[in-house]
């Protein structure tokens, strides 16, 4: 190998443990929004709404999210402190005992066995092994750090070593729990404390795995796949740090108008309106960095994954403030248009700055050309088309939801009864449903695609590409 | 920027950043004992309700019904009295939810008879065809296991010994398995033959539906009687009494709001035939409307905040149709 001794066998490993959890936890999400629509289809117990939603999550999140991420760390921190990673052994045991604890968290959610916390569903055994499993990832990102041969540390390394501690931090605080036995246990708080912590945990799992790391592989594979350097060092900075400092604020607008204190609700909220600057900043050093160059988005199919996830990025973190207002929240709280604002975050940023990133990194671990740019190509529309078609569906679905459950005759009484309102978000809930397997197709021909490469890409390529960072 | 060559001092900056937010919105609040009250009106839950709250959650129920009414008007039109964050002192987790596929349900204790709840999780669609509720008949199927329910309130602090655990196990078998209970038929319609005599899950989650807001509701029943009294004018009329058109809008009403317990054509099903001439609580017009506004022990919700006035008649007028008129 030319790369003096980099171990990518665990970021490949990680690169199709994320394709192969992210076909599942499409799989699932199909399934729940066929049940929408068909309730038949809740065929058996562990087939239920209930159940399978947070098989859907968990699998996405964490085991489509989180695999994504740790091959993107190996492969970043290996790039950037031009080291090998410190303890090759260990990362390969890491990968194992993560795709272990996902197979486990899918089989334990599908019988019933969770805490009901949102995205900290896993029963504590498994809570357990996340730690450790961190634990042991944390050692090789800081032995790594510590042993590298280039002395400043790129953006992109702040960010990843903000999520190392961070998700640490959350993930053991918000888990705390009292065991029944093996398969049962009881939250430390209670009540309005137990929400507060489950969404200063929820929302900082927002951020520190949707948003921080993701962050670090667009600061990285951006500029190495255009040969353009950052606009911005310094407005890198102020966003890395005030993005950091202001994040752990917010969980409350989770929790706006319930019964937890007022005085959270509003700093939540006031955080979360502070928030949009740090994130635009991030947003504004990217599309800054194609300054001169947006010929790039034509010619250049990476570019175009790179700069449209930065646009949901930069959508996300306006719509997301914006609907935590109180005014706002009391209209589209729990309706479906929340459910659209998650997925343009999930669809739109995540997956396709992870699909960007996996296009960047398999060809050049593998030493060959991706197997077919034209079907990257497809697979970028399909994903785009799909996405704005599910997002865009259910934002409509919200207000129309919002407006019925609201409508009130002269004399104060209420227009429609609940169920009537569900009767009107059938069409809606249909073209979700397409919208979805268009999406899914799109994901189907990245899967092939990789799949080729890593099987029979082409000629060779060079790894020579000159180091922006 | 050297702070850039030195990752440890990094990773140490990090933290101490991420705990300012966490210490003020998070720690802070744990330490004051306002944010989460306790109030001797609320009583924790007995263990049979709380084995049903363990299904809720094991069947993941909060990733479609919230648990918390936010004091806005019609949202306390459609469910009830606003959340009070004392009613959520014995909690653990909470459940308020962040999705509304299905109602909210921190209201629905006392709301609908037991008979209500037997029908509608052995199939929710037989009573609202366009709901997408699962259905759970299966729940019926499975003997309750109570074999951890001392571990459970110990590990959660309610203060019961086990043979109070016991007791309230007994109470509760003994409600459900006997031949006056008024849900008896509809229990029975989903429960298999062997089972009948013992606790199932179905039953443990019916518990646990009728202790959401039972007690917030008790404090106010007191209030609300007197409030009837107070109200109520001497000889109300029917003003829609004869007008074809309100029979016609009284009748989507009916439909979308009445019929899933009185029955489609109103002949009966979980809750008395309107079509009898049997009126349990009499017939003029003043008692309808103060049976349907206000409501009726034994399973009649009040339909004031939700339906108004003006609906109410014209459903009253619809009735009237039903029968042979009174």
């Amino acid at each position: 190998m030319k790369d003096n001794g980099y171990d990518y066998s665990v970021v490949r490993g990680f690169a199709f443990s994320a394709l192969f959890w992210l076909i599942i936890g499409l799989v699932v999400g199909l399934w729940l929004a066929a049940e929408m629509v068909y309730p038949k289809l809740n065929l058996t117990p562990w087939l239920t709404f209930g159940r399978l939603r947070v098989v859907h999550t968990n699998g996405l999140a964490f085991g489509f999210g989180l695999a994504g991420i740790f091959a993107c760390t190996y492969y970043i921190l290996q790039r950037l402190t031009r080291t090998r990673i410190a303890f090759p052994g260990l990362a390969r045991f890491h990968l194992y005992l993560f795709n272990i604890a996902i197979a486990l968290a899918a089989l334990s959610l599908f019988a019933g066995m969770n805490t009901s916390k949102e995205y900290a569903e896993l029963e504590w055994p498994l809570d357990v092994v996340v730690v450790i499993m961190w634990v042991i990832f944390a050692i090789n990102v800081f032995a790594t750090l510590i042993k590298r041969k280039e002395k400043q540390m790129y953006i992109s390394l702040w960010y990843i070593i903000a999520m190392t501690v961070t998700v640490a931090v959350l993930y053991i605080v918000n888990n705390l729990e009292v065991p029944v036995n093996l398969f049962k246990s009881y939250s430390i708080y209670a009540g309005a404390n137990d929400a507060n912590v489950e969404w200063w945990y929820g929302h900082n799992a927002v951020g520190f795995v949707f948003t921080v790391p993701i962050l670090a592989m667009f600061y990285y594979f951006l500029p190495k796949s255009t040969n353009l350097p950052i606009y911005s060092h310094r407005l890198s900075i102020i966003s890395f740090w005030s993005l950091v400092f202001g994040y752990l604020w917010t969980g409350a607008h989770h929790l706006m108008l319930t019964p937890l204190p007022e005085w959270i609700q509003t700093v939540g909220i006031a955080f979360s309106i502070f928030l949009i600057a740090p994130s635009w900043g991030s947003v504004v050093n990217g599309y800054y960095t194609l300054r001169g160059r947006w010929d790039l988005m034509r010619s250049n199919y990476l570019t175009k994954f790179f700069i449209l996830g930065i646009t949901f990025y930069g959508l996300q973190t306006v719509q997301g403030p914006t609907q935590g207002l109180r005014t706002l929240t009391a209209f589209f709280h729990y309706t479906d248009w929340v459910v659209g604002h998650v997925h343009m975050g999930t669809m739109g940023w995540v997956t396709m700055i992870i699909s960007a990133s996996l296009y960047y990194m398999i060809p050049r671990i593998y030493n060959r050309e991706l197997y077919s740019v034209k079907l990257a190509n497809v697979h970028f529309w399909l994903i785009l088309i799909g996405q704005l078609l599910y997002t865009v569906t259910l934002w409509i679905a919200g207000i129309q939801q919002g407006a019925m459950w609201k409508a009130t005759n002269p004399d104060g009484s209420l227009v429609y009864s609940f169920v009537e309102v569900v009767s009107a978000m059938y069409p809606y809930w249909y073209l979700r449903l397409i919208g979805g397997l268009i999406y899914f197709a799109g994901i189907v021909v990245f899967a092939y695609n990789l799949i080729m490469t890593a099987r029979r890409g082409a000629e060779t390529v060079s790894e020579a590409q000159p180091q922006t960072a | 920027m050297s702070l850039e060559a030195k990752p440890i001092t990094f990773a140490i900056l990090s933290v101490v950043v991420i705990l300012i937010g966490t210490f003020v919105t998070m720690f802070l609040p744990l330490m004051l004992p306002s944010t989460q009250p306790v109030s001797d009106y609320i009583k924790p839950y007995t263990a049979v309700e709380l084995e049903g709250r363990d299904i809720y959650i094991r069947e993941g129920c909060n990733n479609c019904h919230t648990q918390t009414v936010r004091p806005l008007r019609t949202e306390v039109a459609r469910y009830g009295e606003y959340s009070k964050p004392e009613e959520f002192a014995y909690d653990r987790p909470f459940l308020w939810g962040s999705r509304r596929n299905g109602p909210d349900l921190n209201r629905i204790g006392g709301k609908y008879p037991d008979s209500w709840h037997y029908v509608h999780f052995k199939d929710p669609q037989s009573m609202f065809p366009k709901s997408i509720m699962p259905a759970y008949a299966w729940l019926a199927s499975r003997k309750l296991d109570t074999s951890y329910s001392y571990k459970k309130v110990s590990v959660l602090g309610y203060g019961y010994t086990e043979e109070e655990v016991n007791r309230q196990i007994q109470a509760y078998k003994a409600k459900v398995t006997s031949n006056s209970y008024a849900a008896k038929q509809a229990r029975d319609a989903v429960t298999p033959p062997e089972l009948r005599d013992q606790l199932t899950e179905m039953d443990a989650l019916i518990a646990y539906m009728q202790k959401l807001g039972r007690d917030v509701k008790q404090l106010k029943e007191k209030e609300v009687v007197r409030h009837i009294s107070q109200t109520a004018p001497d000889m109300i009329k029917n003003p829609y009494e004869g007008d074809s058109r309100a029979v016609e809008e009284g009748a989507k009403i009916f439909k979308n709001n009445c019929a899933a317990c009185h029955g489609e054509d109103g002949s009966g099903g979980i809750c008395p035939s309107l079509r009898d001439n049997v009126w349990k609580y009499g017939s003029t017009d003043q008692d309808l409307f103060v049976t349907i506004s206000k409501g009726r022990p034994g399973g009649m919700p009040d339909w004031n905040n939700k339906l108004g006035t003006d609906n109410i008649w014209k459903v009253i007028t619809y009735i009237r149709t039903l029968g042979e008129g009174r």
